[in-house]
């Protein structure tokens, strides 16, 4: 319905690309370009992130060439298995490389969108731009507006709550990269979204603002439709099942918030664990200084206790970049999955309310008005729509809440396997020091 | 310290220094001399060469303890901790010998016990006892003195202490250490007699007062310094450690919340309720594990905590020679000031001017006779001062190579112990982090 004048915006789109290489971008054949194509200073200040190298290949490229076994984060294991129901996969977008502009009205962060595919959709086989998070947002709500009886991934929320973040942190920013890719690989799995026209341009367009601008009037319609049934109308009877779905969200988002909360507890336990443990290698340290022969077994155990808090140090920040993320997104999806049963419940409301109003004047006209049928296919298409998006949304929490369990005890392992490590390396100091003496 | 030159008065009351010769020497020479005997009547192996002699034959062990309700000596109810110590002979073969035996003692006991040891083995870095109120605990643990955890951990503390004194080559030949472990009754009163308790406080004023030794042996003053940094260095490590064990317990616990919350969720999932669910039970568990894990590592508090008291004891010792020293300072000094006035005497020129050469230009000189007999007194004065310095000199000596030689004993003990300590601590870590670490044991594992 919209489909005119941003068609020719991606097809003109690539070319423009081609023919204004990214400043950075140097001789290499990337191609990074966005709205925002200006070789500012802020391009300078742009910071390398350590692990642009872990990122590139295992979303730059088809799932399958990076090998398991050389895998150890837990994204990128959850990348590898995404092929869950053997769907052969011909579009992949990856997030990365965040920059930061500064400009006289605002300072933002954009993030380069690399997308590769084969489909006819693509004119190009890849394309490289930059959006800053509103981008995001506005792709969200068009898919929403545009495809109501679908589950929209979530984004990540707007502003941290917790604590005052600084927004433009090297840690915020990757967390945020992260969450943002999930967003766009999510889509990208989605039988349904992954061909929208709105996130089509959104991956490709070189101005999304001009974009914006001229989809205003037209796109609106679609969510406005739905908008103005009635909102205190009440269901004669919601379906069970659906229903259960609901119940099912409030408990999932209430647990869920209390693991968030509990994983938070536990890193700001373990932080403070840390700090005394930091104290308390040393400690021995001062000790050995004043032993002869028992200088070397206690400055064996003060380094022992130091890579104990090293390997500390790693879980802390695994369990901050791998947990939690995964934690909010899934409290954030069951926010979306409420509204989208709101917006069902609303269609249902509609034809309800039609059918009664039929039902007044049955005996004038006994066959059913086609603007009913139409609202009870409208509702039943909606019912199915969602049925295999929960299915599909059941099937995928499934199976990131087993990775991310399973990561997380690996990553518990990992920590007493080091500490284990660390304090049997000293028991032969101790031992042999015994013996000779 | 080897200055030569005669003396004549004590200053001070050198109570530590009885055993060598003291006024109270006699008596530790018979209570020595009686100890021996009853050994020696039991034992066909010598007791010179029987640095373990003790153990040998006797089995020491702290085996109860009783909260008991009493009358103090005001009359007062009071609430107190006995305890019994058994002690079993090993060689039945002769009839003398001791047969299984059991007392009951309370803590102030075995104070009063330690405190006789201070006084009569001034040399000795006499095993310090465990600790009269708990400290340097984690939170969660009571400070309560009649916590039954504090009193099994002082049990043990105590049973420690008896056999420490026991294997130690001088103290476990004492008479009073001995009754303490056969005689319940008047072993009190027998202490008292030989007024340790009253050394003991003249003791303690003469170490708290401020003195200054001109000749301090180097060794000493070393040792002194490595008791003193020795003691802050384990006093801040227990005090981190506790604070290491109060966050090391937060972490488990909070893992604890995972139990419930999981269990919950795993009542509305369909596919994966049983492993959220045996994930939680894994959670709880990983929770209360760490109770053990604490309680375990408070033995090896207790271990770093004996090494703090040991090193008060070696304090002590330092302390005592510094005073022996200054004992030994002031006699010779005084006996150079005897000598000079003497010589003065003698030759009749005044060095330095004085009230005397005042008082002799006044009134005249003494007649000869007078200074003779002066002259005389201050000789045997000297003579007597001389003879004072000379022994003082060998005491001291004496002390130096005993207390060195227990001070030897002392740090290799030191080193093995805690040595051992560690090891143990080490290999705590270890269980913990493979019964805690294992895959089996990781909760989430099973969720899969």
């Amino acid at each position: 319905m919209a489909g005119g004048p941003p068609k020719a915006l991606t097809s003109t789109g690539p070319h423009s690309l081609r023919d204004m290489p990214h400043p950075l971008a140097g001789s290499s054949s990337e191609e990074a370009m966005g709205g925002d194509s200006t070789p500012s200073p802020d391009l300078l200040m742009a910071r390398s992130f350590g692990d642009k190298d872990l990122i590139l290949p295992n979303g730059g490229s088809p799932a399958g060439t990076s090998s398991p076994a050389s895998s150890s984060s837990l994204l990128n294991r959850l990348q590898l298995d995404d092929d869950i129901d053997g769907e052969t996969r011909d579009l992949f977008v990856t997030v990365d490389d965040p920059k930061k502009h500064v400009c006289t009205m605002e300072t933002y962060i954009t993030y380069r969108i690399t997308t590769k595919s084969t489909r006819v959709e693509f004119d190009l086989p890849e394309y490289s731009v930059r959006r800053r998070y509103q981008d995001f947002d506005w792709l969200r709500s068009k898919l929403e507006e545009s495809q109501p009886t679908h589950l929209i991934p979530p984004l990540p929320e707007k502003f941290v709550v917790k604590g005052v973040v600084d927004r433009f942190s090297e840690e915020f920013v990757e967390t945020r990269r992260k969450a943002l890719d999930k967003f766009l690989k999510r889509i990208t799995d989605h039988p349904v979204l992954s061909f929208n026209e709105h996130f089509n341009v959104f991956l490709t367009a070189k101005d999304l603002n001009a974009y914006k601008k001229q989809g205003i009037t037209l796109l609106t319609r679609v969510g406005e439709s739905v908008k103005h049934v009635t909102g205190g109308y009440k269901l004669r009877s919601r379906p069970l099942e659906f229903a259960a779905i609901g119940d099912y969200l409030d408990t999932f988002a209430l647990k869920l918030g209390t693991i968030d909360r509990i994983a938070q507890r536990i890193i700001k336990e373990e932080i403070e664990y840390l700090v005394e443990l930091r104290e308390y290698g040393p400690v021995y340290s001062t000790w050995s200084a004043l032993e002869g022969e028992l200088a070397e077994p206690l400055e064996g155990v003060s380094a022992c206790i130091g890579n104990c808090s090293t390997a500390l140090e790693e879980l802390t920040d695994d369990i901050t970049e791998d947990f939690l993320p995964v934690l909010r997104e899934y409290i954030l999806y069951s926010d979306s999955m409420k509204s989208v049963l709101k917006k069902r419940d609303q269609v249902q409301a509609e034809y309800e309310t039609k059918l009664e109003a039929v039902a007044l004047r049955k005996e004038e006209r006994p066959k059913v008005p086609a603007d009913v049928e139409k609202c009870q296919d409208r509702m039943e298409c909606f019912n199915a729509d969602l049925k295999a998006d929960m299915e599909r949304w059941q099937s995928s929490k499934r199976h990131d809440f087993r990775q991310l369990l399973v990561g997380l005890a690996d990553k518990n392992i990992q920590y007493y396997e080091k500490c284990l490590m660390a304090w049997e390396s000293i028991i032969p100091l101790l031992q042999e020091k015994q013996e000779t003496k | 310290m080897e200055q030569a030159s005669p003396d004549l008065e004590r200053q001070f009351q050198p109570a530590p220094q009885e055993p060598l010769g003291g006024p109270g020497a006699v008596l530790e020479a018979a209570v020595g001399e009686e100890t021996e005997g009853t050994r020696e009547d039991s034992s066909v192996v010598d007791a010179m060469t029987g640095n373990n002699f003790w153990l040998k034959k006797i089995e020491i062990s702290v085996s109860e303890a009783e909260k008991r309700t009493g009358r103090n000596a005001m009359n007062m109810q009071e609430t107190y901790t006995a305890y019994l110590i058994e002690t079993r002979s090993v060689e039945h073969a002769d009839g003398q010998s001791v047969l299984t035996d059991s007392l009951w003692r309370r803590y102030s006991e075995f104070e009063l016990l330690r405190n006789y040891l201070l006084v009569y083995y001034p040399h000795v870095v006499v095993p310090p006892l465990p600790e009269k109120r708990a400290e340097f605990v984690w939170h969660k643990l009571s400070a309560d003195n009649m916590d039954p955890d504090f009193v099994e951990r002082r049990r043990i503390g105590l049973e420690n202490f008896l056999l420490r004194v026991a294997s130690h080559p001088v103290l476990c030949r004492d008479k009073i250490f001995y009754l303490f472990l056969t005689q319940e009754g008047d072993w009190k009163e027998t202490v008292n007699e030989t007024g340790c308790q009253l050394k003991a406080d003249s003791r303690l004023k003469a170490l708290n007062a401020t003195f200054r030794v001109k000749n301090p042996d180097k060794r000493f003053t070393e040792l002194k310094h490595y008791s003193d940094e020795l003691q802050s260095v384990i006093s801040h490590l227990l005090r981190v450690r506790a604070r290491v064990a109060d966050r090391l317990y937060g972490v488990y616990k909070v893992h604890g919340n995972y139990g419930r919350v999981f269990s919950e969720w795993s009542a509305i999932e369909k596919e994966m309720g049983d492993g959220l669910q045996s994930a939680g039970h894994h959670m709880d568990v990983y929770a209360s594990s760490i109770d053990d894990i604490l309680e375990d590592e408070e033995h090896y508090a207790d271990q770093l905590k004996e090494y703090l008291f040991y090193a008060e004891a070696l304090r002590a010792v330092c302390r005592k020679h510094e005073l022996m020293q200054y004992d030994l300072e002031t006699a010779a000094q005084d006996l150079a000031s005897k000598k000079q006035q003497c010589e003065e005497l003698a030759t009749g020129t005044i060095r330095t001017f004085s009230l005397k050469g005042m008082t002799t230009k006044l009134f005249g000189q003494e007649t000869p006779e007078q200074r003779e007999a002066r002259i005389k007194v201050l000789e045997e004065q000297i003579n007597e001062g001389e003879q004072q310095l000379k022994s003082k000199n060998l005491e001291g000596r004496e002390f130096v190579k005993n207390a060195w030689a227990d001070i030897e004993r002392f740090k290799e003990q030191k080193n093995r112990d805690l040595k051992e300590a560690l090891i143990s601590y080490a290999i705590m870590q270890i269980s913990m982090c493979k019964k805690v670490g294992s895959p089996e044991c990781m909760p989430a594992r099973e969720a899969a």
